[in-house]
């Protein structure tokens, strides 16, 4: 059978979940493969995960050039992996970085990739969602070695282990790989949450919420459910919170388990970054703002008087 | 310094958006068309270091006739001139073959910096910047939030999931744009006056040189099967709050397993 190659995101010396779903997907397909590609003893602490994860081969990639350029040297690897492992697929996690890096791929290596795509069959026909969830499209790669850049929480990972084997890739990063220079990583705000697009519960914050400071009643009860904090774009315009959590047309797309909105008037800009997750419940005190036609279930009322109840009564479950 | 900037026209998110039933492409004419956000923001930053280092702003467009009144806008706004890819047979293009039609219109200009955006609406595809850089064979600098240019280096924060990153290359590059990154100004009555007089140059396939069966709905490197319209999500129940509003969201959460 042949195999499918799929992109490790990694932090802290673990997998990301994201990653554990595309083991889980590469199944559809064929034979799950890991490719790590990072700086040098990046894969010894990977490997029991990524097996664990249903990989049947790990392939390892190391150089210190993964971490000192853009994304352009991970091109460089999975098209050798291409050229040689003639894999049935390769999966990316569809952030940034990982669309960027399929669509590099895609013209390296004369084939067609899809984005954002939400579920794959076993013929390779993927399903994706667009224009701000509103229409559903059933898409397959004509072209060359097919490329899905797979959204985060599409697929669950599961616990079939995969034997594990690595193998290590000679790596040649070609000159110009090497144009894009890191020169420094700069982290604005992190703390223990999730990562947005991978958790399971958002929190997001808009105008309603009313200032920089009043974000921290939203960080509260994302932090009662274990969740992660986005916001609206009025609220991240406003400086109130970063635009790495944006969510929306022109920042992140989730599709967490709950998405509890909070302030939000729900314009369709919004509502393109949220609208497939599981269950949307909504707090706003006007009646008729458009989030409540999404939302499972909504109260209507003040958010200063609903989200402090809110984070004492989910103390009391716990 | 001489910039080309590329722009999208795309549905307006506002309209009623859909595929065409007869081929499965976006359906350009049932909605209204503006130019993509953030390639007004490319236009920013393109006159924005066109005034810091001098040169000359081109824009590049590939899209049906209507195209035209993009550009236009782009000139309105100072652009200096204008490149517009129109041939029926680009009608459903792929993103890997519309990235191989604008690399060469690109080609056919000399230019230190390339500018677009991270990311069209209506696509999503969000890849641009990092196809035009294999294309090209220049770096690129994707998702920037601010530019710096310092001689022949260019310096941008890269927006990622946490932070940023500072990234550097020398030109010729390519760079994507966010939203964050500048306000676009608005085009004057003396820019809007200006624009009509400004060079817009049609290219076709054969200007190009490229096959017409590599590009459009023969040579799409992807294709869509079948679309439907999402079903529509039930609308839940909705409470004033009476006091015990919090409560009643906990509520529905145990009821919901998720708490
Ligand atoms: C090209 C383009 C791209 C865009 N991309 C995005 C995007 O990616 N993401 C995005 O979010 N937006 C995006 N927008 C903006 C979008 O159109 C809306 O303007 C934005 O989402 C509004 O944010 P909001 O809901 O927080 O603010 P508002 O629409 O002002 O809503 C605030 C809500 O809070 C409620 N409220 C106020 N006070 C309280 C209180 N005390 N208690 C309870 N409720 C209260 C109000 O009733 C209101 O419904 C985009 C727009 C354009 C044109
Ligand atoms: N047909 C086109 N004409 C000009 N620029 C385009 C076109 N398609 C994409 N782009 C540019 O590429 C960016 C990303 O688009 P996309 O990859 O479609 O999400 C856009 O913001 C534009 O700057």
């Amino acid at each position: 059978m042949a195999c499918v190659l799929v992109l490790v995101d990694h932090a802290g010396g673990t997998p990301k979940k994201a990653t554990l779903e595309l083991l889980c997907a590469a199944r559809v397909l064929g034979e799950p493969a890991a490719v790590v590609a990072g700086a040098p003893g990046t894969a010894a602490a990977l490997a029991d995960a990524l097996a664990a994860g249903g990989a049947e081969t790990i392939y390892v990639a190391e150089s210190a050039d993964m971490d000192d350029y853009v994304v352009a040297p991970k091109v460089d690897v999975l098209a050798s992996l291409i050229e040689s492992e003639s894999p049935a697929a390769v999966l990316i996690a569809a952030g940034v970085d990982g669309k960027e890096i399929a669509g590099r791929l895609a013209v390296r290596t004369g084939s067609g990739f899809l984005a954002d795509i939400v579920d794959l069959d076993a013929g390779g026909v993927a399903t994706q969602s667009i224009f701000g969830g509103s229409i559903v499209v059933r898409s397959r790669v004509r072209a060359g070695t097919p490329i899905f850049a797979v959204r985060p929480n599409a697929f669950s990972a599961t616990d079939r282990a995969g034997a594990g084997t690595l193998r290590t890739v000679d790596v040649v990063v070609g000159d110009t790989s090497k144009g894009a220079r890191i020169t420094d990583r700069v982290v604005e705000e992190k703390g223990d949450r999730p990562e947005l697009t991978e958790a399971s519960v958002v929190v997001s914050g808009g105008r309603g919420v009313g200032s920089a400071e009043q974000f921290s009643l939203i960080e509260s009860l994302a932090d009662a459910l274990g969740g992660a904090v986005g916001a609206s774009r009025a609220a991240t315009d406003a400086g109130w919170y970063p635009h790495q959590n944006q969510v929306g047309q022109t920042g992140v797309t989730v599709s967490p388990q709950l998405y509890l909105a909070v302030g939000i008037s729900g314009a369709i800009q919004h509502r393109a970054g949220m609208q497939t997750s599981k269950t949307i419940v909504a707090i706003n005190k006007d009646a008729e703002a458009p989030i409540f036609e999404l939302a499972d279930f909504g109260v209507v009322g003040d958010l200063f008087a609903v989200v402090p109840q809110l984070i004492e009564e989910i103390g009391k479950r716990r | 310094m001489n910039i080309v900037v590329l722009v999208k026209q795309v549905p307006d998110t506002w309209s009623e958006r859909t595929l065409r039933s007869d081929d499965n492409t976006v359906d350009r004419a049932a909605a209204d068309a503006v130019v993509n956000e953030m390639d007004e923001h490319g236009v920013e930053a393109a006159l924005a270091l066109k005034e810091a280092h001098g040169g000359e702003v081109t824009v590049v467009s590939m899209g049906p006739e209507r195209t035209a009144e993009t550009i236009r806008k782009a000139l309105a706004m100072g652009v200096d001139k204008a490149v517009h890819i129109c041939d029926d047979a680009l009608h459903g293009s792929c993103a890997v073959s519309t990235s191989a039609a604008l690399a060469a219109a690109i080609g056919t200009l000399a230019y230190d910096v390339v500018i677009c955006g991270t990311e069209a609406s209506d696509a999503r595809v969000g890849a641009m910047g990092g196809m035009l850089s294999e294309r090209l064979g220049v770096p690129a600098l994707t998702s920037a939030r601010s530019i710096v240019a310092d001689g022949s280096t260019v310096r941008i924060e890269r927006q990622t999931d946490d932070g940023y990153e500072v990234v550097e290359a020398t030109t010729p590059l390519v760079i994507s744009v966010i939203e964050k990154i500048n306000e676009p100004r608005y085009p004057s009555f003396k820019g809007i006056m200006a624009a009509k007089k400004k060079q817009l140059s049609t290219l076709s396939l054969a200007d190009l040189g490229i096959e017409a069966d590599s590009v459009g709905l023969a040579g799409a490197t992807s294709e869509v099967i079948e679309f439907s319209t999402a079903p529509p999500r039930g609308k839940g129940e909705v409470v004033p709050d009476d006091g015990t509003g919090g409560a009643r969201i906990a509520g529905f959460l145990a009821a919901a397993k998720i708490i």
